[in-house]
């Protein structure tokens, strides 16, 4: 009996984990090009897009992308260089949209005269895009076809 | 101290009564050209950027900052030394300037941004005398590499080349106005609005 329930425990065993290292090895480490353990050379850089077009937003909340490079702007304690385009005053000369008036709010929905410091770090929600292929598919449904009925892209 | 003067300039009025008139005249000419090449030799010695970071206010510091901008690293591998912008290059003004930078000797001596906190509390004031060197030459140290002319507008991108339009060609504006930090950090403007 003890024979038995050996031999039964280890043939479970063998297709359990036998087959999940065989399953891990067809589909798990599909990002990559090479196996888990040698290093794999590193993809080339996309170019940043800097088309100055505006994108459209996925859904109604999404920050606005960053529709140019921001490589080197400075956002610190002392300046924020995204200011010096998007700032109330400034846009009449650089044309660039203002930063919306919900940057003017506090958490408490109060508008404040200048820039509430929660909203001060542009980059925490606002980045610019690449031209880098999306790694797996995306299935994000626009809310306007769900809507529609349309789930499937 | 008069009387010493008045003996000078009686031994140099008169003729050479020991030297020969061809000694005087190719030793003065000798003279002359080791004398000039080597001051301008000296001169172009403290022009480099080696000179410069020799000192570490500006090599913990500024040297720092310039690294990972376009000016130090970029796809074709032309980078701007330090001279090439905050020294200008036609020879009187470089003599001026660095005449003016006799005050950064002094600076050293007495050790005036001799750390980085000392360096942050000068650094409005220090980026504000670039900042109107610049706007008085019009930016003349960006244009030695960067002129206007050989700008092709079409191969900006749409909002570079609609600025460059509407503010560099009508002079309105120059390099400085826009480009302000593009080699090192910032300080904080606000402080400049209200005067400090």
């Amino acid at each position: 009996m003890k024979l038995l329930n050996l031999v039964v425990a280890s043939l479970l065993a063998l297709t359990v984990f036998g087959g999940a290292s065989s399953f891990a090895a067809d589909s798990i480490s599909q990002m990559r090009n090479a196996d888990i353990l040698t290093e794999d050379t590193a993809p080339r850089m996309p170019k940043v897009v800097n088309s100055d077009e505006r994108q459209v937003r996925n859904y109604p909340e999404q920050p606005p992308l960053i529709p140019h490079k921001i490589d080197g702007y400075q956002i610190d304690k002392r300046l924020n260089k995204c200011m010096t385009c998007h700032d109330r005053r400034a846009i009449e000369q650089s044309q660039a949209p203002m930063i919306s008036i919900t940057h003017f709010m506090n958490r408490d929905n109060q508008f404040l005269a200048s820039v509430s410091p929660r909203r001060y770090f542009c980059t925490q929600c606002h980045v610019p895009q690449t031209e880098a292929k999306p790694l797996v598919e995306n299935t994000f449904v626009d809310i306007d076809d769900v809507l529609k009925g349309e789930t499937k892209k | 101290m008069f009387s010493a003067i008045k003996r000078f300039w009686q031994v140099i009025r008169k003729p050479s009564v020991h030297y020969s008139l061809g000694f005087l005249t190719l030793g003065g000419f000798v003279a002359g050209i080791i004398f000039w090449g080597g001051f301008n030799t000296a001169l172009e010695v403290t022009n480099t950027e080696e000179f410069c970071v020799g000192c570490h206010e500006m090599e913990s510091t500024v040297f720092q900052e310039l690294k990972s901008t376009i000016h130090y690293t970029n796809r074709s591998g032309v980078r701007a030394t330090c001279p090439d912008c905050h020294v200008p290059h036609n020879w009187t003004s470089k003599v001026a300037r660095k005449i003016q930078a006799s005050k950064e000797v002094y600076g050293k001596i007495f050790g005036t941004i001799n750390t980085p906190e000392k360096f942050e509390n000068k650094r409005l004031e220090l980026a504000s005398h670039e900042w109107a060197r610049f706007k008085a030459n019009d930016s003349l140290e960006c244009r030695n590499c960067h002129s206007e002319e050989s700008m092709d507008f079409t191969r900006q991108s749409v909002r570079a080349s609609e600025q460059h339009e509407k503010f560099l060609v009508s002079g309105e504006k120059t390099c400085i106005d826009c480009h302000k930090g593009i080699a090192h950090r910032l300080p904080d403007l606000s402080l400049l609005a209200e005067g400090h």
